[in-house]
């Protein structure tokens, strides 16, 4: 069986600076892929490069054996990969169910079905309570609810996820790993990317650790535990003759 | 999932999909609505059907002007573009080839939303200021040619030629004003219907979506240069309409009028006035703004050509200072926000 998504020798450059350099990996058909690294590894930009963001300078990308490098962001959604972004993105001007609502009709054009949908969805985040809200008004826990409500009604067969857990409280933060957790149960394909070490370790089939936007590992949360590179990417590598 | 959540879901899904405004609100607007009909029956003098007319033809201008920046938040600069083009098509097609002005509306909604296609194409891809700064520009050049374009008579314009009889062919009217302030109300009757179905329709959704943030529409699987385009187009054949009634009802056409950038900017002004965005902000604004330039003319004269946008200007500050999204901009999102059971 061919991988749901296959990523191969992506490189994306600034000017000068490689925020992507030749990054390999695969996510198989329900699996978690965890991408992890430090502030600046070019995880985000990854996110960007996989849905049509930003074109990557070399490699390509493939969805279920089909090449989709250098589509566009609608094209990439329209093929079943939804993503959520680091930088939160409601609609601040339309309610909570209005915002998911436009997630909901990239699959179906009847305004009652979309919505039927729109309501599940943001009652598998547990975000209804603040259905009529508009979304300018919810807090940044909620925002993040709300991001993954949008996206999952559009029905993905894939999702990334951009760190789902950051700048959330600790009591949330369950809650969210919770929900990941049930969408594995359901068959969803996950990219996750994580700056919480436990939460990925937890979650995470494979994980892909990047430093300086070069792959240093992509393994089991076992494998990227005892590597040497990790350590020394996230601590500095401690010179134990000084 | 919890069984409370069930319970909330269940009651969330038996909820209207668009709640109905309170009593007092519908009851308002069933006393306008009733009021419009019998207008010119209970005003009765010229002026007061001229100067309704004009507010139901600014009304509908306004909302044009709405759809494409209220609803896709796309700032034209050039809307007089296609008022011009609808004052023109019918004009033309009637004083050269006798082509009844029905005809020409059609032509000139067309040919709008054609011209939309050719300006909104390169301009709306790009994001910011561009779009805005770029019908400006193409809105003062198009002036400049209607005004050196001899087969439409230059700079003296066209006259519509004068029919004394089949005035609904000809869509023209000698005798009295109250033909034309129903066909005004008829129009912008239309336009607000359409518009208020375009809000409740998945493209409607998709602009407004685009509007609060174009890479999360884009990651929703919305095309947004295609949307804006269609936003555009929908706005230009409304423009365009208003022009030939306008054309129609003065009877004169002189491209320095039609084609001026003041055309482009008071319709941006009603709109902004009332509440860019919503449904009945742009009649809001017209219904203020149309009275306060005619009755500025009456009282200063031609001295007092630019009385009402000094006015204008000091509105605008006020809106600005207090509710910078348009008088009523909170009476409609107190509306979304109910939830009612039916």
């Amino acid at each position: 069986m061919s991988p749901l998504l296959e990523v191969k020798g992506l490189t994306k450059r600034y000017g000068g600076l490689t925020a992507n350099a030749d990054v390999a990996f695969d996510v198989k058909k329900g699996e978690i892929v965890g991408i992890i690294g430090p502030n600046g590894a070019g995880k985000s930009t990854l996110f960007d490069l996989i849905t049509g963001f930003q074109p990557p300078d070399a490699g390509r990308i493939l969805l279920d054996g089909h090449d989709i490098t250098g589509l566009r962001p609608d094209r990439i959604s329209r093929r079943g990969v939804a993503r959520t972004f680091q930088k939160l993105k409601p609609f601040p001007d339309l309610t909570v169910t209005e915002n998911v609502i436009v997630g909901a009709l990239a699959r179906t054009s009847d305004m009652k079905t979309a919505r039927e949908r729109a309501l599940e969805s943001l009652a598998f985040v547990d975000l209804l309570e603040k259905r009529n809200h508009f979304a300018r008004e919810l807090s940044t826990g909620q925002r993040k609810r709300l991001e993954l409500a949008r996206a999952l009604a559009t029905s993905p067969r894939l999702v990334l996820m951009d760190e789902v857990t950051g700048g959330v409280d600790q009591r949330s933060i369950a809650g969210l790993i919770a929900l990941v957790v049930e969408l594995k149960q359901r068959g969803l394909t996950m990219v996750m990317i994580e700056h919480n070490m436990q939460v990925i370790m937890g979650l995470a089939d494979r994980i892909v650790a990047l430093h300086r936007g070069r792959p240093i590992v992509f393994g089991t949360p076992e494998d990227v535990r005892s590597d040497s590179a990790v350590v020394d990417a996230y601590l500095g590598s401690i010179d134990v003759a000084a | 999932m919890p069984d409370s959540r069930a319970d909330m879901l269940k009651t969330a899904l038996a909820e209207r999909l668009w709640p109905r405004p309170p009593l007092w609100m519908s009851a308002l607007g069933a006393a306008t609505i009733a009021l419009l009909v019998i207008y010119p029956f209970v005003f009765t003098t010229s002026f007061s059907h001229h100067l309704m007319i004009l507010i139901l033809l600014y009304a509908l201008m306004a909302q044009s002007w709405n759809v494409v920046a209220g609803l896709s938040g796309q700032i034209s600069l050039g809307q007089a573009i296609f008022f011009g083009i609808g004052a023109y098509s019918s004009t033309v097609l009637f004083a050269k080839y006798g082509i009844t002005p029905w005809a020409g509306l059609l032509v000139g909604m067309l040919l709008s939303a054609l011209a939309a296609i050719a300006i909104g194409v390169p301009t709306l891809r790009l994001r910011g200021h561009y779009f805005a700064i770029a019908t400006l520009l193409i809105g003062s050049s198009v002036q400049i040619v209607f005004q050196r374009w001899d087969w439409v008579g230059a700079a003296s314009g066209l006259y519509v030629p004068i029919m004394r009889t089949a005035p609904f062919f000809y869509l023209q009217f000698h005798t009295s004003k109250v033909p034309y302030y129903y066909l005004a109300l008829g129009a912008a009757a239309a336009g607000y219907l359409a518009v208020w179905k375009l809000r409740r329709s998945r493209l409607g959704f998709r602009l407004q979506a685009l509007r609060d943030d174009p890479d999360a529409a884009a990651s929703l699987g919305i095309a947004i240069a295609r949307h804006k385009v269609l936003a555009f187009m929908i706005s230009a054949a409304m423009m365009s309409v208003a022009g030939t009634f306008y054309a129609q009802y003065v009877l004169v056409l002189d491209p320095e009028r039609l084609f001026s950038t003041e055309i482009s900017i008071i319709v941006l002004l009603m709109s902004v006035l009332g509440g860019s965005g919503t449904l009945w902000g742009p009649a809001v604004g017209a219904a203020i703004l149309v009275p306060l330039s005619e009755y500025s003319r009456i009282w200063f004269g031609g001295t007092g050509r630019t009385i009402d946008l000094i006015i204008y200007g000091i509105l605008i500050l006020l809106v600005c200072m207090w509710r910078p999204s348009g008088i009523l901009s909170l009476l409609e999102e107190r509306v979304r926000r109910r939830a009612t059971t039916p």
